[in-house]
C-alpha cells in the first residue's frame, strides 16, 4: 500500500498542532511495515526527520518546463532533493502552468506559513500535486487539513485514487461561527468530494456532518495520540510554598480564557495560597489584563507571555494544574502534554480530547463554578492531585500512534478500489 | 429437607448535593431532597410496594410457609418514613405475620467496623433500637453493610449478641467447600455464619432478562430444579439480593414478579421449604471457616476494593473517621444525624474507577471533589464544638469536669454545710 500525503507543516519548523499531529500519525503508520508514506510539503528546510517517509518539498517539483542544468539544480534545491527527481518530475509535465510566476527552475516559491496570499498559495499546490499525481504511483491520497484539499482533490481527479481527508479543525471551532466563506467553499468542496473524511474528534465529526452536510458513513473518528517528551523524567517540579494553576495557549475567544479568569477569583476568595498563570499571547491579553485587575486579582494572576520548547515542559511541570477552559477544541494536545509531566488537567467538555480521557476533570467551558472546585480541590486535598498526576500520566502514556495509525490503515483499505 | 433462606436488602442513600468549595463554612445543608425523593419514590412504586404485595400474598396463601428476611439501612428507613411512610406499614404488616425476619446491621450502612469499634457498636445498637421501634422485634441475626466480615469483626459482633452472621460465599475462604452449609467460628464456638450461594443469588438480579446468557429465559420451574438436583445432604440455599432486583433491575415486562410468585409452588412440589437467617442458623455447623481479611459481597474479587481501594476513598475515609471520637461527644442533633448520613458506603463507591455504577456524578474525580467538600464543612462544625486543638483525652477530662459539675458543687456543699454546723456546734 502506498500512500501519497499532502501536508502543511512538517516539525521541526511548525507553527501550531498541525504538524505536530500530522508528523505523529506518520510516524506511527510507518509502524506498518507494508505501507510505503511519501509526504508532500510546501517548503522543506532539509532537516526534518526522513527516516519514515519520504517528504518531498513543493518548492522543489518543476510545474514549468525549463531548461536548466545539472549543477544548477544540485545548487537550488540540492539540499531537499536529488537533481535526478528533480528531471524525472520535470518529464511528467502535462500541463500549461505558465500563469503561475516560477523561478528559473520551473519551481513555484512557497512561504510554507500562512500568509496573506494563502489562497493564491494553495491554488499553487494544487499545480505541483499534478506534476505529482502524473509522476508517482499511489493507492490513495490523503489531505491534512483545508490547505490541501484542493491539492488532493486535483490528483484525485488526475490518478482516480481515493482521497481521503484529515480534518483537524474546521472554520467553525476557529471562528465560533462567523465562518470565512471562501474557506468555507475550499473545506465543503473537499469534504464533498473525498472518499472518507477523518476527523479528530467525534465534536468534529458532529459538526463535519451537520455544518457541512455530510454523510455520517463517511465520516470516521481517529482520536489524536501524543508523542512521548524526551526525558520527560527530567522535567522536575521546583518545589514551592504557593500552588500553581496554568492556562498555555493562544489568548483567544476559542480558548476561553475569560473563564479561566472568573474561576481564579472564585479561587482566590477562599484561599491564597495559589497563583494563576496566563502563557501565550493572542488578541485577548489586554482584555484579560484588564479583567484580572477589575476583580482584584491582579497580584495572583500573571502573564508571562509566549513559551517555547522546553520551557512549556517547564512551565508544565512546575504547574499543579492545567487549565483548557477552550469554548471549541477540535483536539487539544496540550492536557495530553501536561499529563506527560504528571501534571492533573482541567479540561473543557466541549474539547475533543475530552473524549478519550478518563483521569483528568471535564467540566463546561460556561460552568466557572465546577472549574473554581475542581481548582481548589486538586489544590487543596492532596489525595485527588496524587491520584490525577499517576493515573494521568499512566493513561496518557498509553495513547499512541501506531493505535491511531492502524485506524487510518483500515480507512485506506476500506476505500482502495 | 432442603430450605430456602431469602434475604432482601432494601438500601438507598441519600444523595447529595452539588456542593461547591466556596459553600464550605457557609451552608449545612448537603442533600439535594428533590433527587432523594425522586430515587425512593421509584423504588418504592415499581419496586418495594409491589414485590411487599407479594410476598404478604405468598404468605398468606401458603399459611406461612413462605418466609424470608429484609436488612433495611437507616437512612432508607428514615426516607421511607419521610416520603413513602405507606411502605412502613407494609413492611409492619409483612413482620406481623411472623415470617419475616429483620436484620440487624450498622446504622448508617457504614464502613464503620473496619474504621472504629464504638462507632460501630453505636450504630448497630441505633439499628436495633430503630427496627424494634417500627416493626416491633428485635434483630437476631447479623449482617454488615456489604457482608463486610473478617474473624476478628465477628468477635465484636457477637459481643454485641448476634452469633448469626450473615457472609459471603466467596471462593478464596470457601476453598472447596459448599456455600450450602451453615459454617462455624474458627474459635468462637457460639457464632454461626451463614454464606451467601452467589451463583444462584445473581441469577435472579443480573440474568434474568439476559438472553445471551446460556439458561435463558430463568423460570422458577427451572430455578427450583437446580436447588432440587443439588447433593442431598446440601440443604441450605442462602438466596440474597438487592430487592430492587425486583422491578428496578429487573423490569416489570421482563415477568420478575411471576418468577417470584411462581417460587414457593415450584419449591413445595420438589419438597423444597423456605426459612429465615435466625432459623437456618438453628442447627450444628459442619465445619469451621476462617477469613483473616475481611471480605465482601463485592464484583469478582470479594474485597474491599470497591470502597478502599484507591488513594481518593482512603483519604476520604481517613479523614471522616479521625473525628469519630469527638462527634460521639457531642450532642448536637443536626450534627449527628449528618455524621450518620455521610458515612455511606455509596459515597464512598462513586469515588472508585471501577465501580462507581449508580453515581450521581460524572467522575470519580468529581465524587471525590464534592464529598471531600461536604466533609470539610463538616469538620469545620466539629472543631467549632470541639477544637482539634485540644487532644482527646484533655477534652474527655473537660467533659467530665463539666457534666460533673452540678454534682461536684452540691457535694462541695454538704461539706461546707456540715463545717459550718460544726462551726455553730462549737
Amino acid at each position: 500500500m502506498k500512500a501519497l500525503m499532502f501536508g502543511w507543516e512538517f516539525p521541526p519548523h511548525i507553527l501550531g498542532g498541525l504538524g505536530t499531529a500530522s508528523y505523529g500519525l506518520t510516524r506511527g503508520m510507518a509502524a506498518q511495515d507494508d505501507l510505503e508514506i511519501t509526504f508532500v510539503i510546501p517548503k522543506p528546510y532539509g532537516d526534518e526527520d526522513q527516516s519514515f517517509a519520504k517528504i518531498i518539498g513543493a518548492c522543489a517539483v518543476p510545474v514549468v518546463w525549463k531548461e536548466t542544468s545539472r549543477e544548477r539544480v544540485q545548487e537550488c534545491i540540492g539540499h531537499i532533493m536529488n537533481p535526478d527527481e528533480f528531471f524525472y518530475y520535470r518529464d511528467h509535465i502535462r500541463y500549461d502552468f505558465r500563469r503561475i510566476w516560477t523561478n528559473d527552475l520551473g519551481c513555484i516559491e512557497f512561504s510554507g506559513r500562512y500568509p496573506d496570499n494563502l489562497v493564491q498559495e494553495i491554488g499553487n499546490y494544487e499545480a505541483v500535486a499534478s506534476v505529482l499525481a502524473h509522476s508517482l504511483d499511489f493507492d490513495v491520497i490523503h489531505s491534512h487539513d483545508w490547505l490541501t484539499y484542493p491539492a488532493g482533490i486535483f490528483a484525485k481527479q488526475i490518478s482516480g485514487k481515493p482521497l481521503v481527508i484529515h480534518v483537524h479543525a474546521t472554520d467553525f471551532d476557529r471562528s465560533r461561527g462567523n465562518v470565512n466563506p471562501t474557506v468555507y467553499s475550499i473545506e465543503r468542496r473537499g469534504m464533498d468530494i473525498a472518499d472518507h473524511i477523518i476527523c479528530v474528534s467525534n465534536l468534529t465529526r458532529k459538526t463535519v456532518i451537520e455544518k457541512y452536510g455530510q454523510d455520517p458513513s463517511k465520516v470516521s473518528t481517529v482520536h489524536n495520540a501524543v508523542d512521548p517528551i524526551p526525558n520527560a523524567e527530567s522535567y522536575k517540579k521546583t518545589p514551592r510554598k504557593e500552588k500553581l494553576v496554568t492556562f498555555l495557549g493562544r489568548i483567544t475567544m476559542q480558548k476561553g480564557p475569560e473563564y479561566f479568569v472568573e474561576a481564579a477569583s472564585r479561587v482566590l476568595a477562599r484561599t491564597k495560597n495559589v497563583r494563576f498563570v496566563m502563557a501565550g499571547n493572542g488578541d485577548m491579553m489586554n482584555a484579560m489584563i484588564d479583567l484580572a485587575a477589575s476583580r482584584g486579582i491582579a497580584d495572583r494572576f500573571h502573564f508571562p507571555g509566549f513559551l517555547k520548547g522546553a520551557q512549556v515542559h517547564q512551565m508544565l511541570a512546575d504547574s499543579d494544574v492545567y487549565i483548557m477552559p477552550s469554548v471549541s477544541e477540535p483536539f487539544g494536545i496540550s492536557p495530553l502534554e501536561a499529563m506527560q509531566v504528571g501534571t492533573p488537567s482541567i479540561i473543557s467538555k466541549q474539547s475533543g480530547c475530552a473524549e478519550i480521557l478518563n483521569n483528568a476533570i471535564k467540566t463546561d467551558y460556561w460552568d466557572i463554578d465546577a472549574m473554581a472546585d475542581a481548582i481548589y480541590s486538586i489544590v487543596e486535598y492532596p489525595a485527588i492531585y496524587q491520584t490525577l498526576s499517576e493515573e494521568g500520566r499512566k493513561e496518557v502514556n498509553a495513547i499512541t500512534w501506531d493505535k491511531a495509525g492502524l485506524k487510518v490503515r483500515e480507512i485506506y483499505d476500506r476505500v482502495k478500489r | 429437607m432442603k430450605k430456602i433462606n431469602f434475604y432482601f436488602q432494601v438500601h438507598s442513600p441519600y444523595v447529595l448535593r452539588r456542593y461547591r468549595f466556596f459553600e464550605i463554612g457557609n451552608d449545612h445543608y448537603y442533600y439535594d431532597d428533590f433527587a432523594s425523593e425522586n430515587t425512593i419514590r421509584e423504588l418504592v412504586d415499581k419496586s418495594y410496594l409491589p414485590a411487599n404485595a407479594i410476598i404478604a400474598d405468598l404468605i398468606k396463601n401458603t399459611n406461612g410457609k413462605f418466609r424470608c428476611g429484609f436488612s433495611i439501612s437507616g437512612p432508607t428507613l428514615e426516607q421511607l418514613e419521610q416520603y413513602a411512610p405507606e411502605v412502613i406499614d407494609s413492611f409492619r404488616a409483612l413482620a406481623d405475620t411472623g415470617c419475616v425476619e429483620f436484620l440487624a446491621e450498622p446504622y448508617a450502612h457504614s464502613l464503620s467496623a473496619m474504621f472504629n469499634d464504638k462507632e460501630f457498636e453505636l450504630q448497630v445498637k441505633k439499628h436495633s433500637a430503630k427496627i424494634v421501634e417500627l416493626f416491633g422485634k428485635k434483630p437476631t441475626a447479623f449482617r454488615n453493610a456489604e457482608l463486610i466480615y473478617s474473624d476478628e469483626m465477628a468477635e465484636k459482633i457477637s459481643k454485641l449478641g448476634y452469633n448469626t452472621i450473615l457472609i459471603e460465599g466467596a471462593k478464596h475462604i470457601l476453598g472447596w467447600k459448599s456455600p450450602n452449609y451453615v459454617y462455624g467460628h474458627p474459635y468462637l464456638p457460639k457464632v454461626r455464619l451463614l454464606t451467601r450461594n452467589f451463583t444462584m443469588s445473581n441469577h435472579i438480579p443480573f440474568q434474568f432478562s439476559d438472553t445471551s446468557w446460556s439458561e435463558y429465559p430463568l423460570t422458577a420451574d427451572k430455578f427450583t430444579q437446580w436447588i432440587a438436583d443439588a447433593p442431598a445432604e446440601e440443604e441450605l440455599f442462602n438466596i440474597w439480593l438487592g430487592y430492587e432486583a425486583f422491578g428496578i433491575i429487573q423490569k416489570d415486562y421482563t415477568g420478575i414478579f411471576e418468577f417470584l410468585k411462581a417460587l414457593p409452588e415450584q419449591a413445595f412440589k420438589r419438597g423444597i421449604g423456605f426459612t429465615t437467617p435466625s432459623e437456618a442458623a438453628k442447627t450444628t455447623p459442619i465445619d469451621t471457616l476462617t477469613s483473616p481479611y475481611p471480605l465482601s459481597w463485592s464484583g469478582e474479587e470479594k474485597d474491599l476494593s470497591p470502597w478502599m481501594g484507591n488513594q481518593l476513598q482512603e483519604e476520604a475515609l481517613n479523614k471522616l473517621y479521625s473525628v469519630a471520637e469527638r462527634v460521639n461527644l457531642c450532642k448536637e442533633k443536626a450534627l449527628k444525624r449528618d455524621w450518620l448520613t455521610i458515612q455511606c458506603t455509596d459515597y464512598m463507591r462513586y469515588m472508585s474507577f471501577k465501580n462507581a455504577w449508580g453515581s450521581t456524578f460524572d467522575s470519580p474525580y468529581d465524587a471525590f471533589t464534592n464529598y471531600m467538600n461536604i466533609l470539610a464543612d463538616f469538620l469545620l462544625r466539629v472543631d467549632a464544638e470541639y477544637p482539634t486543638s485540644i487532644e482527646n483525652e484533655e477534652l474527655n477530662e473537660l467533659l467530665k469536669t463539666i457534666n460533673d459539675q452540678e454534682k461536684t458543687i452540691s457535694e462541695q456543699e454538704e461539706i461546707i454545710k456540715k463545717l459550718r454546723k460544726r462551726k455553730t456546734n462549737i
